[in-house]
């Protein structure tokens, strides 16, 4: 099987770089500094194959701050960035439901 | 119970100095995640959509009050307040750091609990018959040979890096409760012609994307060579499993590959070379296992149960099952109240179920496959106040074995794996089944689900079996019918084409609504029904409303 | 690529030699398994001593004639998830009594070294410096095993101390 860093990266629109934080697992997104935020606002955004091609290598060299790092979709909505599919949705606004909670005390 | 003695004790907590410094080396960056990886998953810690997920081992399905309580703790300090019981037997954190990781499993050791071998490509959890010891069916208490493989298994320094996961299931009843036959190895503890016990040896079943029901190589195979022929076999798998694949890496394709006779005798003639040496399991050294099971000094009581609340009669003829000993009752606590996620609890609700364990179960819990829990030693008399309890706090649903009792993976909310979302379609489901006098009228029906191919949620051996895909980035979902996991496993089969996530609920109505028009007599089982008729019918209705 | 013999860092005595490498009388040479099938009595009774690179997808059976004149066996982890050369070890020392050094080539990491040496390894050509570096040290993390294995075969749980780099040596049971 290729490598992820060798296949040949194809997108259909808009992607960010995404990855889980080392030290708790958090969502995090590449900036346009190289470094790792929590929020999808601030993620840098690729429009072409070989420009998210060369933020993954970016991500992927960098094994300290966050862990499996790859392409994701996202959708623009009123010059806003969102979540392209479900499952980034669900990253960034965690389960689809209500998680089960103690009564109050 | 086991209870631990001074070697068990050493190695856990050597375990954990070991998986410490391991987590340390990983933060400081001397070790890349390649090479952290399978270790911090033969230790229970996943990387998940949001989180780490901490998978924690409870040997065989058994607990004690006092680790339940760690549990809650741990849910309460670590982590979101509640877990999840897994289909393993084991329970699932989902919001863990790993920074924090030294820190619960510390606490856990201090509980004798830990997360070895919960994942990675070793053993795992040993799982058995939740009610081991008290069931009235069983030959004998399979926990005490489940445990003398889970410490064989553990940091076995041949097997640690097979080809793939190996899971081994036990049974003692004719009833498999355990689900033996889709496991890598099952085990059948039974008595040959000559009234001797030993096990049947079944190898090569297993789920996920190439379901095998497994194939008995050993119908008798007598209690000293248990670990030499286990030995054998996955010494076999070991050196000619395959490795260049990982969606052909289980024993169930070498098995199939070779063939199940060519299979028994590889692992024969290997056998054969070591089952007079140290591993031949003689009485001293099962006696020595065995006497560190603490069993309850049960009373001598008498059968009788005072019926009168028709919601406590209810209770107790759902969720209540009979006891070896007289006068006692195993009380299944289900854990799939409607509309609430199924197998999980909150830290109260831990709690709470210790608190009741102390008082009415000795101390001791159970945790099923099917993600309820047990209470395996309750005095009857006992019963109605631990169903006011358990009802205060929302355990007493009493809907064990029926439709609304469903077992699902966490899907494709938690779980990097996942295609599509399984616990809001089991949500949905409980909601259109909570009536329980309808779902009581349905019978036993039991309905699993799986958010992708590895097939977490069983759903190849459900009655009613649900598989997520994606399709065109949507959710939807393939239904079979007629799995079955005991004695007579069998794998569902394929109604038709995957209907859409909005539509789920509608099929399974249908499927429900079909069964009850269809079968012969009100106590015709839905899957003997779709044994008598086939899927036909019920593809047609399903199709034709859709 | 540090080398570890008897539970420290090690010059090797050995080179390893291919299929064209003119090999003297008295080297100390490691040979692929190829060349001993083809040359083993040529080898083999030399007065320096033969090694063989046994690949983990070959069954140890085959070297079973050659083990009396061999000083050495390399097992490879072509990366560390791939364990076969840990049953390998194992035969070579419980079932053949093999007592010449039997060495973990490959993929060899600091968090292996214990089941390394359990399954009969006694040298080690570590992938990373600090990790043999940390040897002697990583034997000293568990002393609490549940089952027998080539370091004490006649075991079936126990405490006791893994060696440093010296194997309790059993024949076949």
């Amino acid at each position: 099987m290729t490598s992820p860093l060798q296949q040949k990266l194809k997108i259909t629109g808009p992607v960010v770089i995404t990855a889980n934080r080392l030290s708790d697992g958090a969502v995090v997104y590449l900036d346009a500094n190289k470094a790792w935020v929590t929020r999808l606002d601030d993620a840098v955004v690729a429009r072409s194959a070989e420009d998210a091609a060369a933020l993954l290598k970016i991500a992927n060299a960098d094994d300290i701050s966050a862990v499996g790092p790859y392409v994701a979709p996202v959708t623009e909505a009123g010059g806003v960035f969102v979540p392209g599919n479900l499952r980034e949705k669900i990253r960034t606004s965690g389960p689809t439901f209500e998680l089960p909670a103690s009564p109050e005390r | 119970m086991y209870i631990y003695d001074e070697v068990d004790k050493t190695l856990l907590a050597e375990r954990l100095a070991d998986f410490k410094d391991q987590v340390a080396r990983r933060l400081s960056g001397e070790l890349t995640e390649e090479e952290f990886k399978p270790l911090r998953l033969m230790n229970g810690v996943y990387l998940q959509l949001h989180a780490y997920m901490l998978r924690i081992a409870i040997p065989y399905g058994s607990l004690s009050s006092n680790q339940m309580r760690t549990l809650a703790r741990i849910a309460r300090a670590y982590d979101r307040d509640y877990g999840h019981f897994t289909t393993r037997q084991n329970i699932q954190f989902n919001w863990i750091k790993l920074e924090d990781l030294p820190e619960v499993m510390a606490e856990l050791a201090r509980a004798g609990m830990h997360g070895i071998q919960t994942s990675g490509n070793c053993i795992r959890n040993v799982t058995t018959d939740q009610w081991a010891g008290v069931a009235p069916d069983e030959i004998e208490d399979p926990r005490i040979f489940a445990e003398i493989l889970r410490q064989y298994s553990t940091m076995h320094p041949e097997f640690s890096f097979l080809p793939r996961k190996f899971k081994i299931a036990l049974t003692a009843a004719p009833h498999d409760r355990a689900a033996i036959r889709v496991h890598d190895i099952g085990l059948r503890i039974h008595r040959n012609g000559a009234g001797e016990t030993g096990f049947e040896v079944v190898v090569g079943g297993g789920l996920g994307r190439t379901p095998f029901i497994g194939k008995t190589i050993k119908p008798f195979l007598p209690k000293r060579d248990l670990l030499s022929y286990i030995e054998a076999i996955l010494r076999v798998y070991n050196q000619h499993g395959r490795r260049d694949n990982i969606y052909k890496a289980r024993i169930k394709i070498l098995v199939h590959e070779l063939g199940a006779e060519k299979f028994a005798a590889e692992v024969e003639q290997e056998w054969l070379k070591i089952r007079d040496g140290v591993l031949a399991l003689d009485r001293e050294f099962i006696d020595d296992i065995a006497s560190r099971f603490r069993y309850p000094e049960y009373e001598s009581l008498e059968n009788g149960v005072r019926l009168g609340n028709p919601d406590f009669e209810r209770w107790f003829r759902n969720s209540t099952a009979i006891h070896k000993k007289p006068g006692y009752q195993i009380v299944t606590i289900s854990l799939k109240p409607a509309g609430a996620p199924p197998g999980d609890a909150t830290s109260y609700q831990m709690d709470v179920i210790a608190d009741l364990a102390d008082r009415y179960s000795f101390g001791e819990i159970r945790v099923g496959h099917e993600q309820n829990l047990v209470l395996p030693h309750v005095a009857q008399r006992d019963l109605p106040a631990l169903w006011r309890e358990l009802a205060a706090a929302g355990l007493a649903t009493p809907n064990v074995g029926l439709v609304s009792d469903i077992i699902a993976c966490p899907g494709l909310d938690y779980c990097s794996l996942a295609n599509a979302r399984s616990i809001p379609v089991a949500q949905e489901l409980t909601r259109r089944f909570h009536n329980l006098d309808s779902a009581h009228a349905i019978g036993r029906l039991h309905v699993n689900i799986s958010g992708c191919i590895n097939a977490c949620g069983h759903h190849h051996v459900g009655h009613i079996g649900v598989l997520g895909v994606e399709k065109n980035g949507s959710e939807f979902y393939q239904i079979t019918l007629g799995g079955r996991a005991d004695e007579h496993a069998e794998l569902g089969t394929l109604i038709g084409p995957a209907v859409p996530y909005e539509q789920v609920a509608d099929v399974i109505e249908d499927i429900v609504q079909a069964y009850v028009e269809l079968r012969e007599r009100p106590d015709e089982l839905f899957i003997d029904t779709v044994k008598r008729i086939g899927v036909e019918p019920f593809k047609e209705r399903v199709y034709a409303a859709h | 690529m540090p080398l570890i013999k008897n539970g420290r860092v090690a010059e090797d005595a050995f080179t390893v030699a291919d299929d064209d490498t003119v090999i003297a009388d008295g080297d100390s040479i490691i040979v692929p398994a190829t060349r001993l099938l083809a040359d083993a009595q040529d080898l083999l009774r030399r007065s320096g001593p033969t090694g063989v690179i046994w690949p983990n997808n070959c069954d140890v059976a085959e070297l079973e004639p050659f083990l009396k004149d061999l000083a050495l066996v390399a097992l490879v982890f072509p990366n560390f998830r791939d364990g076969r050369a840990y049953s390998q070890a194992r035969l070579l020392r419980e079932r053949y009594g093999y007592r010449g050094e039997i060495r973990a080539t490959g993929q060899v990491l600091r968090d292996q070294f214990l089941f390394m040496l359990r399954a009969g390894f006694d040298a080690f050509a570590v992938t990373k410096r600090g990790d043999a570096d940390a040897f002697a040290k990583t034997l000293q993390r568990y002393s609490a095993f549940y089952q027998p294995a080539a370091d004490r075969p006649s075991v079936k749980r126990g405490r006791f101390r893994a060696g440093e780099g010296q194997l309790v040596v059993k024949t076949t049971v």
